[in-house]
């Protein structure tokens, strides 16, 4: 037995050493060099509700990419088989949710059709033909794994994207994931500008260049009647002193002559005369070249400049623009030109998200938070500490001792495992400081129980220990199943609980059955006492 | 020190028709509470909506505030005193679907400014969750307290009955009651309900009696925390959920210690009458209760009071939870043992004096 004792001792100091060295990095601010090369520099991580900070889970519309897929490669479509000779009526092709409908004139040409699809389009297959006065109605449809396909890559791109908006708006450690087939989880810690940050992820940021319809009768237009091939957009300013929004009507035609996936780099200038910011664009060399044929072939037209489907402005094109550099303009705020700049460089979402779920919480609040939350632990602990020592003595001393390791292995377990410390974590950190004494006190009644029934100091431990030792871990298992199961189930801060409750049982087990076994050991081997301190 | 003497006899079980009588009466209560509110009183994260929380700088009645909502025509809102010592603060909430937050935060803060002037408050929490999230997050929560409940059944079964067959097969046709009753399409809160019953039915029939009194102890708990949550018109949310789950632990680890003890009791096969070993079990190991439960009372009182806003309705409900927990371990828990003779009562007793 003396021996054991030893290795144990060793043991526990071993724990004791390592906790310590894995909170020194939370403790201390300015860690030595040497210690981040060789030990843990991870801190305790706090969650947002103690840090402050914006959650959000947003939605990718991804039918909507799905659509516009559809919509280019019925273009596609189109344009080929007039290639193959194929005629179809009307100008245009109707596309609705996962699939589009075209008009044959010629029955003959279904055979040709199905030839065609079967080549060139494998993902799409006739569903219906049906007969009209215009002629053969031919439904095609896409395959539904072509539709998988589509959707999960709209969100893989529009995670991609965001993470770049958000690198490139400075936000440290931000926590950007896929959650389900097409939500995104998104933590920003430290944002205190929720509103801006939104509307720079928000965004879709669809840029694109079209040509103006000034030919087009704009009067009509706004009652409904647009010319074929055009579309109505609205061209919105707003007073920045009165904050009257005006909306001019624009009639463009709807082909987009050049898009935002031809930009390589966007940057914010501030016009001299003027004093006020604006974005300059650069295209790369394919972009450079569509723009300098465009504005070659539309001098003295106007080109309107659309994000999102509003149009931001509409220049004369003086002359034809080489180099591939265009400028967007508008009363910006230094701010907003600066994510103007930051969502066009980044890229156009594929789809347009919608925000499912946003907590924010203000920095000064997570502050309170935390403060109340050490106050209520050190209240409460103190007040068990004081209780145990009263009523067990030397014993209490001893599990008060294991109940200060028990908080220092969990703060330690937290940042060794690079969890979130969050603020229902802290309760249940808490809750643990109250429940880690149950071991103990479980072993104190069984070690009275055999002393009254007259068995010596030492048998009496041995047996409080032994006998208390199923009944710790009975009823320990269950709890832990709780957390378990909170663990799978919860989000947030709830899983933060989960973990501190865990960590806790985990750690109290030990504390209570190792470390203070250990001491009782020690004092009745080593130190010979007579009397069963409890 | 001893706050209980170590001869103590207090007749637990014979006492157990008014903790009967106790019980039933809180758990009827909860359930007219319930029908009374219309349900239980879902949080934003469940039911969906948006939360702001606003601290102002100067003493501000809710008077005030609602005048201010009002002024801006801001309507089906309610307002929510979370104020401290420390200064007046306010939860805004509305529950309403299609309402864009951003748009809802900054007519509340329009509101505020014309009324109390710039920089007289300060935006501290937003919270908005959408209607369809609330949806996926009260499924999740429920499964979270039904995957719970049947875990521990099993565990209980298995470790104190030495049943572990029997156990997977609860387990089995648990899975299975679920199921067929998902198939015809039902709510989960029917789901639990139904699981519930096959639990205990289960339990009963197969007779895993030590299973029956932890699972009825713990949804005894859960009820009464509910209704007590329904009785202050507290809102239930994620958080809420957790704490429950963290009555289901604690319940249990009470609830089986003074089961290990029946067991032990029973092992040392003293030919005594089964509620007579019960009760002794309970007078046992009642030093032990009062002291835990006193303790991890005495660190939730202190959450509870020092704990802050956005923890507060959290202790709350472990204060709840700890006591009835405390409670239905002693009274609940373990006199329904009675209610049920083992499957293998005189064969297992035999067995073990041979050994």
């Amino acid at each position: 037995m003396k021996g054991k004792l030893g290795w144990r001792a060793i043991l526990v100091l071993a724990v004791l050493v390592a906790s310590v060295v894995y909170l020194v990095p939370s403790i201390s601010g300015n860690l030595p060099l040497w210690w981040s090369n060789v030990l843990p520099k991870d801190k305790v991580q706090l969650g947002l509700d103690l840090q402050g900070g914006m959650h959000l889970i947003l939605e990718v519309e991804s039918e909507k990419a799905v659509e516009t897929q559809l919509g280019i490669f019925a273009d596609d479509i189109k344009r080929a088989l007039r290639e193959e000779r194929v005629w179809i009526a009307g100008d245009k092709v109707q596309t609705s949710a996962g699939a589009m409908e075209l008009v044959l004139k010629n029955e003959e040409d279904i055979e040709k059709l199905k030839e065609f699809l079967e080549k060139n389009y494998p993902e799409f297959s006739i569903e219906e033909t049906r007969k009209d006065d215009s002629g053969v109605v031919v439904t095609l449809a896409m395959s539904a794994d072509e539709q998988k396909r589509i959707r999960q890559f709209a969100t893989s791109q529009a995670l991609e994207t965001i993470r770049n908006r958000v690198d490139q708006f400075g936000v440290s450690e931000p926590d950007i994931r896929p959650q389900g087939e097409d939500r995104l989880l998104i933590q920003l810690p430290g944002i205190s500008d929720t509103d801006r940050a939104l509307k720079l992820i928000g965004k879709t940021a669809l840029l694109e260049f079209k040509l103006v319809d000034d030919m087009g009768d704009l009067p009509a237009a706004e009652k409904g009647d647009v010319p074929p091939g055009d579309e109505l957009l609205y061209e919105v300013r707003e007073n920045r002193e009165t904050g009257r929004v005006t909306k001019t009507p624009v009639l463009v035609e709807r082909r987009s002559l050049l898009t935002g996936q031809y930009v390589s780099d966007a940057r914010v200038q501030i016009d001299n005369q003027f004093n006020e910011p604006y974005v300059t664009l650069k295209f790369n060399a394919k972009g450079a070249r569509l723009f300098e044929r465009v504005t070659g072939e539309n001098v003295k037209r106007r080109l309107a400049i659309i994000l999102d489907g509003v149009v931001n402005s509409a220049p004369v094109i003086q002359e034809k623009i080489p180099g591939g550099t265009a400028r967007i303009t508008g009363n910006f705020t230094m701010e907003e030109a600066r994510d103007l700049a930051i969502v066009l460089r980044a890229g156009a979402l594929p789809a347009p998200v919608k925000v499912l779920e946003e907590r924010t919480v203000g920095p000064s609040l997570g502050k309170d938070s935390i403060r109340k939350g050490f106050i209520s632990m050190i209240v409460g602990g103190l007040v068990v500490i004081l209780v145990m020592a009263v009523y067990y003595q030397i014993g209490g001393l001893i599990a008060d001792a294991a109940l200060l390791l028990n908080i220092v292995l969990i703060m330690a377990a937290l940042a060794a495992f690079g969890a979130t410390l969050t603020l229902p974590g802290m309760a249940g950190i808490i809750l643990t400081i109250g429940m880690a004494v149950d071991a103990n006190v479980l072993i104190f009644e069984r070690i009275r129980e055999e002393t009254r029934l007259g068995k010596t100091p030492r048998a009496a431990v041995e047996a409080g220990f032994g006998r208390a030792l199923v009944t710790i871990i009975d009823s320990n298992v269950t709890t832990l199943i709780a957390a378990l199961v909170l663990f799978q189930f919860g989000t947030g801060p709830v899983k933060g609980f989960a973990v501190t409750l865990s960590i806790g049982i985990v750690a109290s087990v030990f504390t209570a059955v190792f470390v203070s076994r250990l001491v009782f050991d020690y004092l009745l081997l080593r130190v010979r006492v007579k009397r069963i301190p409890v | 020190m001893e706050l209980i003497k170590p001869n103590i006899n207090l007749d637990f079980v014979g006492n157990r028709k008014y903790a009967y009588i106790l019980s039933g009466s809180l758990i009827l209560l909860t359930i007219v509470f319930l029908i009374v509110r219309g349900g239980p009183n879902f949080g934003i994260d469940f039911a969906g909506g948006i939360l702001v929380q606003v601290k102002f700088n100067k003493e501000t009645s809710t008077g005030q505030v609602r005048n201010a909502l009002e002024s801006a025509s801001i309507e089906n809102t309610t307002v929510q005193d979370f104020s401290t010592e420390e200064g007046s603060e306010y939860l805004v909430r509305i529950e309403q679907e299609g309402v864009d937050v951003t748009e809802f935060k900054d007519r509340i803060q329009t509101a505020f400014k014309k009324t109390f002037g710039e920089g007289a408050f300060e935006v501290r929490r937003v919270e908005m969750v959408g209607p369809k999230v609330g949806k996926d997050l009260r499924q999740k929560a429920l499964f979270a307290v039904f995957y719970a409940i049947l875990f521990i059944a099993i565990y209980i079964s298995g470790r104190f009955e030495l049943k572990w067959l029997m156990s997977i097969i609860m387990a089995g046709a648990l899975l299975v009651a679920v199921y067929l009753a998902s198939l015809i399409n039902i709510s989960v809160v029917w789901l639990i309900v139904i699981a519930l019953i096959v639990t205990l039915g289960l339990c009963w029939v197969l007779r895993l009696r030590y299973a029956l009194g932890a699972v009825v102890a713990l949804i005894h708990d859960v009820i009464i925390t509910v209704g007590a949550f329904s009785f202050f018109n507290k809102e239930i949310t994620l958080p809420i959920v957790a704490a429950l789950l963290t009555i289901i632990g604690y319940s249990l680890n009470d609830t089986i210690i003074v089961f290990d003890r029946i067991r032990e009791n029973l092992r040392k096969g003293r030919r005594t009458d089964f509620s007579k070993t019960i009760n002794s079990s309970i007078n046992e190991t009642l030093s032990r209760t009062i002291l835990t439960s006193g303790t991890t009372l005495v660190v939730v009182v202190s959450l509870f009071i020092l704990g802050g806003g956005v923890i507060h309705d959290f202790a709350f409900a472990l204060l709840v939870g700890i006591v009835v927990g405390t409670y239905s371990s002693i009274y609940v828990a373990s006199p329904i043992l009675l209610a049920l003779p083992a499957a293998d009562e005189k064969g297992g007793m035999v067995s073990k004096r041979k050994r």
